[in-house]
């Protein structure tokens, strides 16, 4: 029998029983639509992940003071307070490789402005910032490298800040309240949206970091020094000449563990990713915990279907179909059931993972890849269940068969 | 009775000599099944040859073991011991599959219970075995009308086993039998299941086969079936206890001739729905 006919064969004793198949199908529908809306939500959290790196710059370094590894304690990064302004002077003028350098120190606060107040975390940093985080203003302008030295009280706000304390006035020049200091408003950013932990980015105010760190916080060390390296190639390089200088600057022995860490942003939002993939893995391998019961369901109903369809066995067989015809025959229709259950439950899966995304307002995204995934897994799962249904028709003697009441 | 005589007078003497090619030949076949403990003995050593053109009934009792003879001679089962040579092969030396084969092409069945495959059309249903042997979806087509012709079936090629009175269902079966030219047709009783007028019918189609050339190995156990195939072969307690030649051979095609009233199965059809129809009008009336 050629395949064709089989499949005809198939496509009609399926039809005979359409309830029974529907139902028999659903469950690979529901395990296909599952696998790819919960790889949709894994993948748009990737996805928009990815976006971010794309919008840091991938040139971008990060120096953390204190070590992940302390002779032998682990210490959290950022716990320390080994940054001085002398080592991002000293980054900035001595390392070649390095474009631009900012400190970053952050702090929260509460602003008032008139009648309205917010709280919100204020970064303190170098203009340079703004460079090296590609940040366009879209009011007025930024400090200025003179305001850094000078600690002036100035500061350029985020949108969020200017929606919740301006009410869509211009705060260009106006004087709002930080901790009860008076700080004259020079520029507004443009809005830059969710980071991709989901924490709002333009809910910011960035001053200079002198002035965050005398007048604010009274400290003298800096939380986290930000550079940028000349080319992406200059990357490893940027990073070996920052090493080597600060154990120069922190009087670090050559036995002695760094008091500082220097990370690229794409290693740290790699982190980010690893840990999604991870949630991706999890919420796939749940789901297709269904398919698997899809395929049970299909393995229960072959079987049905052999055991009354007994007397169809021996009639063809005495006719001449031989133990491979009648294998084909039944693993066929079981392939068909799961293949067009996957092609439904793609449907059903695209369908959900809009919905899921229009509802939970979660980036979600239906690659190729998890379409095909799961489709050729629902395939391979009418495969494995319906072989053991088809050979136990395939391996029936002839007359008992004809004999089957 | 005239068939005691007849016993000693065996159709087909022992041909120690002369090499005729038979198209069945088998020698010394047993067959043994095993229930649980016991040992049932269906076949003791059956030998028997049967030429090309012959029409053979088996007759016997329940339990004289002509259906297993049957199952074996139509490889659907395999002797325990014995030699079994169809058409000049060795069959009880096949596997599976080539027993497959065989069955597709040499050998048509036509079963008691008909056999059909329920809502598949007659035309289908004579198609199937070219599935098997992989004949063109023309050549296919054309064969099986012309089978269903042959049995005067063609006008209802399109009809659903289940719209076939029950002769019609066997001529069906017997069109499926006969459409890959088979080397032998195999009727384990064909007409068990069918009133005498139809059974008739049924062994006149044979009658017509086996005389364009067709050989014809029934197994039926009433005596005036036997009665239209040339020679009997009368099966007890898995031995051939009787060969011989039937000598008042009947002709179906006079015995229909005689027949009272040739009530067409169609017209039967028709009536029963009238008279149902009537039934209804009778109880609406009321």
């Amino acid at each position: 029998m050629n395949i064709i006919n089989i499949l005809k064969v198939a496509m009609r004793s399926l039809g005979r029983n359409k309830l029974r198949s529907f139902l028999t199908m659903l469950g690979i529908i529901i395990g296909v639509g599952a696998v790819i809306a919960m790889m949709a939500v894994g993948e748009g959290a990737q996805y928009s992940i990815q976006q971010q790196i794309a919008s840091l710059g991938t040139n971008v370094l990060l120096i953390f003071p204190g070590s992940t590894n302390q002779g032998g304690i682990r210490i959290g990064l950022g716990s320390r307070t080994s940054l001085t302004p002398g080592d991002l002077e000293a980054i900035q003028t001595q390392c070649p490789s390095v474009a631009a350098a900012t400190a970053q120190v952050r702090t929260g606060a509460q602003i008032v402005f008139g009648e309205q107040n917010w709280g919100t975390s204020v970064l303190g940093a170098n203009p340079s910032y703004f460079t090296i985080r590609s940040w366009p203003l879209s009011l007025g302008q930024y400090f200025t490298d003179a305001d850094v030295r000078g600690a002036t009280k100035v500061c350029v706000l985020g949108q969020t800040v200017v929606d919740n304390l301006f009410q869509g006035g211009n705060p260009v020049g106006a004087t709002i309240r930080i901790k009860k200091m008076p700080f004259k408003v020079v520029g507004v950013l443009e809005p830059k949206g969710q980071s991709a932990q989901g924490s709002d980015q333009d809910d910011i105010i960035i001053a200079p970091y002198t002035t965050v760190q005398k007048k604010l916080m009274g400290v003298t060390f800096l939380g986290i020094i930000m550079v940028s390296a000349v080319s992406d190639q200059a990357m490893v390089d940027a990073q070996n000449q920052i090493t080597e200088l600060l154990r120069v600057r922190h009087k670090i022995q050559p036995w002695e563990d760094n008091d500082f860490t220097v990370r690229s942003q794409t290693e740290i939002a790699n982190t980010a990713q690893a840990t999604t993939q991870v949630l991706t893995i999890l919420l796939a391998s749940i789901a297709s915990i269904s398919l698997l019961v899809g395929g049970i369901g299909i393995m229960n109903i072959m079987l049905v279907s052999v055991t009354e369809r007994t007397r169809e066995i021996g009639i063809r067989m005495s006719i001449g179909a031989r133990s491979r015809d009648i294998l084909y025959q039944f693993l066929i229709e079981a392939v068909v059931l799961s293949m067009a259950g996957g092609a439904l439950g793609v449907l059903i899966g695209i369908v959900s993972s809009d919905i899921i995304s229009a509802l939970a307002n979660w980036p979600t995204l239906v690659s190729p890849v998890s379409v095909g995934l799961a489709f050729l897994f629902a395939a391979a799962v009418g495969i494995f269940f319906g072989f053991y249904p088809a050979r136990k028709a395939a391996i029936l003697n002839p007359i008992d068969a004809l004999r089957y009441e | 009775m005239s068939e005691k005589m007849n016993g000693s007078n065996t159709a087909n003497p022992p041909k120690a000599d002369q090499p005729v090619v038979d198209l069945i030949s088998v020698r010394h076949l047993t067959k043994t099944y095993k229930m649980g403990d016991v040992e049932v003995h269906a076949l003791r050593g059956i030998t028997l040859e049967i030429r090309r053109g012959e029409f053979v009934a088996i007759m016997g009792a329940s339990g004289s073991g002509k259906s297993t003879f049957m199952n074996i001679i139509g490889c659907l089962d395999v002797p325990t011991k014995g030699e079994y040579i169809l058409d000049e092969v060795d069959v009880s030396k096949l596997d599976r599959d080539a027993l497959a084969r065989i069955r597709n092409e040499k050998i048509g069945f036509v079963f008691q219970g008909f056999n059909l495959l329920p809502r598949t059309s007659a035309l289908e249903n004579v198609e199937l075995p070219m599935f098997y042997k992989n004949v063109s979806n023309k050549s296919r087509h054309d064969k099986a009308m012309e089978a269903l012709r042959v049995v005067g079936l063609e006008e209802r090629w399109n009809h659903m086993p289940n719209q076939l009175s029950g002769g019609q269902q066997q001529r069906v079966a017997v069109a499926r039998a006969l459409v890959n030219d088979p080397s032998i047709i195999l009727a384990d009783e064909p007409t068990g299941n069918l009133d005498s007028r139809t059974s008739v019918e049924v062994m006149e189609i044979f009658q017509q086969l086996n005389h364009q050339g067709i050989t014809i190995v029934l197994v039926t156990h009433e005596a005036d079936i036997a009665q239209y195939a040339k020679r009997n072969v009368v099966f007890k307690d898995g031995k051939i206890k009787r060969d011989f030649v039937v000598e008042k051979r009947r002709t179906a095609s006079e015995q229909l001739a005689t027949m009272p009233a040739s009530v067409d199965e169609d017209e039967e059809v028709i009536e029963f729905e009238m008279t149902s129809e009537a039934k209804e009008q009778k109880e609406t009336a009321r």
